[in-house]
């Protein structure tokens, strides 16, 4: 028998039974459905989380102070914590570096911004010209904050986007001053708007030089420093080397972690694609149960035929064509029913976009093709049985309807 | 042509052993005209299926073409049916999805012919059987008589030798029943053997060797000379 009148055949019989045709289609559907939204959905939240970590720039480098260790081992260790801060010298050494690209220093605290008679409540960030290009900031007007000694304050300072919104309205902002804190800074440029990063919203923020921001708060510490690596490839060298400078500089003791970007993203990254192979194996437990369902609709199909299978085989139909036959009809439901549910599942997935756009929930292809794999083999495996059933009928007793 | 030595087929009802055929023998030539009678359970059923290769005999020997059909495996008896053997049934055994043509198309797709051959000598035969407009009408929308007339086309479109008929005309009014044994024995005359289970003694009458079954054995076996 040729291949394409087996598919017509199968074809024929899939639509003699509309109903149960239709039931199979939508069981098989929402399996695949369900796996190709799932994983959209788990996809989507572990690029949602590169995302945001590589807006923070590549290549980066993040030096915290302190470094945590177990209180009451040895003396002089009471507390778990080192009395050293980092400084703005600690950063600056760390340009010493032959892999190190750049380094901004980071002061944060927050402050009064005021400007007329209206007065906000920011977070206000010192820093260098450097953050710019590390943090890839776009500006939207004006320059950000000059290069130059960054030991010297000088008051000037950025304001993002809602922050000009609400400080002056239509009016022009730059060449403005405003106060911050007790002090008078003028504003030489606005941020475009960047949105949510990791928690920290650019657009209600105030910039302004380290040594300003230091001056401000009255301190001399860092939060924290940002490095640069000159490539990808450097990041080690440049984590070692960083950690070393530090080490050098803070009487060789190791009071600093060091985190490469990388480090983190690879961690959030594995967690996250695991969640959707989780979420994407549960949602195919349903593919399982559709093939049983397919099993089943075969059995029925075997003994509600029993007189045509009777008929093909008096016609001279061989066990080995009459397999065939059933086989092909299941294959062709579990086809249908997995392109129905791909089908359903991508524009499930469109209207996850169309109602979450911030999160990119895209179906993986692998999880697409894994699922209409799935559907299908278990379509195949699952017909074996009913297939050899009707293979095996007697052709009298089944002529006879028996 | 058939040649059946001591056939016999034992089923099994309750535990209880039941003898459809004690030790048949029965030979065939090419062409003849045959008709099965006997009471019901008589065992001419059975008999026409273990020629049809549709039932396996529990003992004795059938010869097809003086070849020992008896021990081939179901495919290779498949092939044989599908090459020498064709069926009518009392209740027409139509698929009902597919059109006129479509059964008459079936056997020759289970032997792999090309579906513009297969169109036109299922055309062709229709017309032959006045069923030319009723190629694409589906079984339920056929008449009994025509339905019959199909069931025949799609037995005899792979140009069996040998015809094998359980009660025809069963299953028919007087009219169209008189239609459907004409096309069978215009195949006869054609050259086919013809094998006819039937009740009906008018109908079995006309047959050229006459078998009378009685309690699964061969109780009168008349041949007539041609009128």
């Amino acid at each position: 028998m040729r291949p394409l009148d087996v598919l017509r055949f199968a074809w024929v019989s899939l639509r003699g039974y509309p109903g149960r045709t239709l039931l199979m289609t939508t069981a098989m559907a929402i399996g695949v459905a369900a796996v190709v939204i799932f994983t959209a959905l788990g996809e989507g939240a572990r690029r949602y989380v590169v995302d945001q970590f590589a807006s923070l720039g590549t290549n980066l480098l993040i030096v915290f102070p302190g470094r945590s260790e177990t209180a009451g081992a040895g003396p002089g260790m009471f507390l778990g914590q080192t009395p050293r801060d980092l400084t703005l010298d600690d950063a600056l050494a760390l340009t010493r570096s032959r892999a190190v690209l750049r380094v901004a220093p980071l002061a944060v605290g927050s402050a009064l911004i005021s400007f007329g008679g209206r007065s906000r409540e920011a977070p206000v960030i010192g820093t260098t010209a450097e953050w710019q290009v590390i943090r890839n900031m776009q500006m939207a007007q004006g320059s950000f904050l000059p290069g130059g000694d960054p030991h010297a304050p000088s008051p000037v300072c950025v304001i993002g986007a809602t922050v000009r919104d609400e400080l002056f309205g239509a009016a022009p902002a730059l060449g403005q001053f405003v106060r911050i804190g007790d002090r008078r800074f003028r504003v030489i440029g606005v941020l475009a708007t960047q949105g949510q990063h990791m928690g920290f919203n650019t657009d209600e923020m105030v910039i302004v030089p380290v040594a300003s921001a230091q001056a401000l708060y009255n301190i001399n510490t860092l939060l924290r420093i940002l490095a640069e690596a000159r490539s990808r490839e450097e990041l080690d060298a440049a984590k070692r080397d960083m950690t070393r400078i530090i080490q050098d500089r803070h009487q060789g003791e190791l009071d600093v972690t060091v985190v490469t970007q990388d480090a983190v993203l690879a961690t959030f990254d594995r967690v996250l694609t695991a969640l959707t192979l989780a979420v994407g194996g549960i949602a195919a437990v349903s593919l399982g149960v559709a093939g049983i369902l397919i099993m089943n609709v075969m059995l029925i199909a075997v003994s509600q035929r029993t007189r045509e299978i009777g008929l093909l085989k008096a016609v001279g139909a061989a066990p080995g064509q009459i397999r065939l036959l059933f086989f092909a009809e299941a294959v062709l439901l579990s086809s249908i029913g997995a392109a129905a549910g791909v089908v359903l599942g991508l524009a499930g997935n469109a209207m996850i976009v169309r109602v979450y756009p911030i999160l990119p929930a895209t179906a993986p292809a692998w999880a697409v093709v894994a699922a209409v794999a799935t559907a299908v083999t278990t379509g195949i495996v699952f017909s074996i049985m009913p297939a050899r059933r009707a293979a095996r009928l007697d052709p009298v007793s089944a002529l006879s309807g028996r | 042509m058939i040649g059946l030595e001591q056939i016999g087929r034992v089923f099994q009802v309750g535990g209880q052993p039941v003898h459809a055929l004690r030790e048949v023998t029965l030979a065939v030539g090419s062409g003849e005209y045959v008709s099965l009678m006997g009471p019901s359970g008589s065992g001419k059923s059975t008999l026409l299926n273990i020629v049809g290769l549709l039932d396996r005999a529990s003992s004795g020997i059938y010869r097809l073409d003086g070849k020992d059909v008896t021990a081939l495996s179901d495919e290779e008896q498949a092939r044989v049916r599908r090459e020498k053997i064709g069926f009518v049934f009392q209740f027409f055994h139509l698929v009902p999805r597919l059109s006129a043509a479509e059964n008459i198309e079936l056997p020759m797709a289970l032997a792999g012919i090309s579906a513009g051959e297969r169109r036109a000598r299922a055309l062709e035969l229709l017309k032959a059987y006045g069923l030319g407009d009723r190629a694409d009408h589906r079984p339920d929308q056929l008449s009994g008589g025509q339905r019959q007339r199909v069931a025949i086309a799609r037995a005899t479109v792979m140009r069996p030798g040998i015809l094998l008929a359980d009660e025809p005309t069963g299953n028919l009014d007087r009219a169209s029943g008189k239609d459907v044994v004409q096309i069978l024995e215009s195949l006869h005359e054609s050259g086919v053997t013809l094998l006819l289970v039937t009740h009906d003694p008018e109908l079995g009458r006309r047959a050229h060797r006459r078998l009378r079954m009685v309690d699964g054995a061969i109780a009168e076996d008349r041949k007539e000379d041609e009128p």
